[in-house]
């Protein structure tokens, strides 16, 4: 596309071509209006003065007859800049006057437009407009008073000349303010396709320019930029997650691998090699369980589950899911306390808001601190309603999450130091946060001083 | 170190099954050959949906396991064929897809039981011993009978030796689970199915400290052990003493 091409291709040239249009149309009837305006004052004013003219011709008539009549048009027509005159009998013959006038137009009194010539300059002179008005005399002559009509002509040649002109001003002037404020635009235009361009080449961290005069490049510039930091911010979690994945199924792959080379090359007896293949097994079911994991948490954030949503007591699920753990917390010196009297309908994936729970109260068993001098070793399981919330709250009196961690604890993968030599993948909470998200609900950690608290809250089934 | 012969539960009363495995991997289905005639099992192979559905029909099966991705006609129609004709044979799908609702659209399609690829054999052993003896008058027994063991499922109540036993709800459940499955493995997937009916992973030991607890009030004080744990697989209830 050629760079005019481009230009005339845009928006804003177009929207300038139309005014541009509208503009010009508008001068030019302003013009035309002002043009009729003036020539009928001129027309009014020839018209004025043929009447005082005519009037003055009928009084000399009145006093002296048609002597006195032809003398006194005699000496006007030699004025310069004179009237026209033509004084005729009743035949029609000219007895005195200063113009050729065709044929006929004393035949009828009044006004009227005629071509005629000066007599004075010969058949040189050239045809001009005038109007004229025909007078009957009482004594059958026929009197001719008329005006040129140059005056109007000229005023309507110094009014038509600046016009165009003016409409040519407008439109070249317009053309080059559409053209200048297109480019503009193009130029901004550019500016950002390039950038983007750059971004989709891969440079997350690009961003548009913006100039702060708050028009509306800058103001799509600056959402667009927002929209940008999402996406690095996006990218860099993805990025984040894909290499935890790396290191999280890399590693006991690495150890899988290392069991069976060892066993290879230094196991003397079969039990050597049956301990060898067991931990091989154990360690591929961690792997398959963490990939598990991470298809049900993926699966969840894509909402697939939402086709096979059910209703069920969210109550009742935190009921089997306490009685589930109960003997486990309490081989580990806990006990679990469960406060879900009052049913709580819910329309969702039983399945999922069940194991998201069994992963919160499993949490609360690993981290939790059982019965001894400090704590009362006591895991609460309370399933209650919260308004339009129903509200599935799990809460230990283990060491707690820091405040500056919780969000980041609900990631994929991410273990916090302290829980580094506990079993399991990181998931267990990403897997609430996304089953909380799957349901409209979200997945709250509150400190349970001492402990942690966390809630799982799940819209109450509408109706 | 006897102990560590995982996998093949030894039983006395073995009864040799049928079965048909619809596998479209020949390694696996390989596999799943040799080991289901170890466990004592005969076990004939289809490669494909149209040829596991013609065998189906017409051989006499005790299970089939069907995998639910196959070349000519999947699985889940392969089992929708089956019962459309009236064959009740009862249906294992094999799936890589194991999730809630892949579970759902397969026992809707008439499958009676649902394993995730990749599984471990004892799983698959445990489930498909269980799927066979579904149907056989057994379930439908108001009073099952282990050794001096008795659980009668109408009064809800359990004895040994005479001796009345006092069981929770849920401990209820589990041994009349584990006693309708006597002599069969069952896994702790299995346990936590159908006595909890959910169908997550168990990750930690779980089962394991409810099945203890169990033991301890129906085997503690009496002589013979009755709840026996399989290394490796699960667990069974069984009179070993014949």
């Amino acid at each position: 596309m050629t760079a005019l091409g481009k230009l005339v291709r845009t928006t804003a040239f177009k929207i300038v071509a139309v005014y541009l249009l509208v503009f010009a149309l508008f001068a030019a009837v302003v013009i035309i209006y002002l043009a009729r305006h003036t020539q009928q004052l001129v027309v009014a004013q020839i018209t004025e003065t043929v009447d005082a003219e005519v009037r003055g011709l009928q009084e000399q008539y009145r006093i002296g007859g048609i002597n006195r009549l032809v003398a006194v048009v005699e000496t006007r027509v030699t004025q310069p800049g004179s009237n026209l005159y033509l004084v005729t009998t009743y035949a029609g013959a000219a007895i005195v006057g200063n113009v050729d006038v065709p044929t006929g137009t004393l035949d009828q009194t009044g006004w009227s437009e005629i071509s005629y010539r000066r007599q004075e300059e010969g058949d040189s002179a050239k045809q001009s407009r005038a109007l004229v008005r025909v007078f009957q005399l009482p004594g059958g002559f026929r009197l001719l008073v008329g005006r040129d009509f140059e005056e109007r002509d000229r005023l309507r040649q110094i009014l038509a000349q600046p016009a165009r002109w003016a409409v040519v001003l407008i439109v070249v002037m317009g053309l080059a303010g559409g053209i200048f404020v297109t480019r503009r635009v193009l130029k901004r235009i550019d500016a950002m396709t390039a950038t983007s361009e750059r971004i989709m080449a891969g440079d997350l961290a690009g961003r548009l320019a913006v100039d702060g005069t708050g028009d509306e490049f800058d103001r799509l510039a600056s959402s667009l930029n927002a929209m940008l930091v999402r996406i690095e911010g996006l990218m860099a979690g993805l990025k984040h997650v894909s290499d935890n994945i790396a290191h999280d199924l890399k590693t006991p792959l690495t150890r899988l691998r290392n069991h069976a080379e060892e066993a290879l090359r230094s196991a003397k007896s079969e039990t050597d090699y049956r301990a060898a293949l067991e931990a091989t097994i154990e360690e591929s079911d961690g792997l398959i369980r963490t990939f598990d994991a991470l298809l049900l948490i993926t699966r969840a954030e894509a909402g697939e589950a939402r086709k096979h949503m059910v209703d069920f007591d969210a109550a009742d699920v935190a009921k089997s899911v306490a009685e589930l753990y109960e003997p486990l917390a309490e081989e580990k010196g806990m006990k679990i306390a469960l406060d879900a009297n009052a049913p709580l309908p819910v329309h969702g994936s039983r399945e999922l808001v069940g194991q998201a729970l069994a992963n919160l109260v499993d949490n609360a068993i690993k981290h939790g601190a059982p019965a001894d001098a400090g704590t009362k070793g006591e895991i609460r399981v309370i399933a209650r309603r919260d308004g339009g919330r129903m509200l599935l709250t799990v809460s230990d009196c283990g060491p707690g999450i820091p405040e500056q961690d919780r969000a980041r604890v609900l990631q994929r993968f991410v273990r916090l130091e302290s829980s580094r030599s506990q079993p399991g993948a990181g998931l267990g909470l990403s897997l609430a946060a996304a089953v909380a998200r799957l349901h409209g609900g979200e997945i709250l950690l509150e400190d349970h001083a001492p402990g942690l608290c966390v809630t799982l809250a799940l819209p109450a089934r509408a109706g | 170190m006897r102990e560590l012969a995982i996998m093949i539960p030894t039983r006395g009363e073995r009864v040799t099954m049928r079965l048909l495995v619809v596998e479209d991997d020949h390694e696996a289905a390989d596999y799943l050959k040799k080991a289901l005639r170890e466990a004592g099992h005969v076990a004939e192979l289809a490669r494909d949906g149209e040829e596991g559905l013609a065998l189906a029909i017409d051989g006499e099966f005790d299970v089939l396991v069907v995998d639910r991705m196959l070349p000519k006609r999947d699985g889940l129609s392969l089992i929708a064929e089956l019962r459309g004709r009236g064959n009740a044979t009862p249906v294992l799908i094999l799936s890589a897809l194991g999730q809630v609702d892949d579970r759902v659209t397969g026992l809707r399609a008439g499958g009676d039981d649902y394993l995730a690829k990749p599984y471990a054999f004892s799983e698959l052993l445990a489930r498909i011993e269980a799927l066979a003896r579904r149907g056989t008058p057994q379930a439908a027994d108001t009073v099952y009978r282990v050794g001096d063991l008795e659980l009668d499922r109408l009064s809800h109540s359990v004895a040994r030796a005479g001796q009345e036993i006092t069981l929770q709800p849920r401990e209820f459940r589990l041994l009349e689970y584990l006693m309708r499955h006597a002599g069969q493995v069952v896994t702790r997937t299995m346990l936590l199915e159908n006595v909890w009916d959910y169908h997550f992973d168990p990750q930690t030991n779980v089962i394991d400290v409810h099945v203890s607890r169990l033991r301890a009030k129906i085997d503690k004080g009496f002589g013979k052990p009755l709840l026996h744990t399989v290394r490796g697989a699960g667990y069974m209830i069984r009179d070993g003493a014949r």
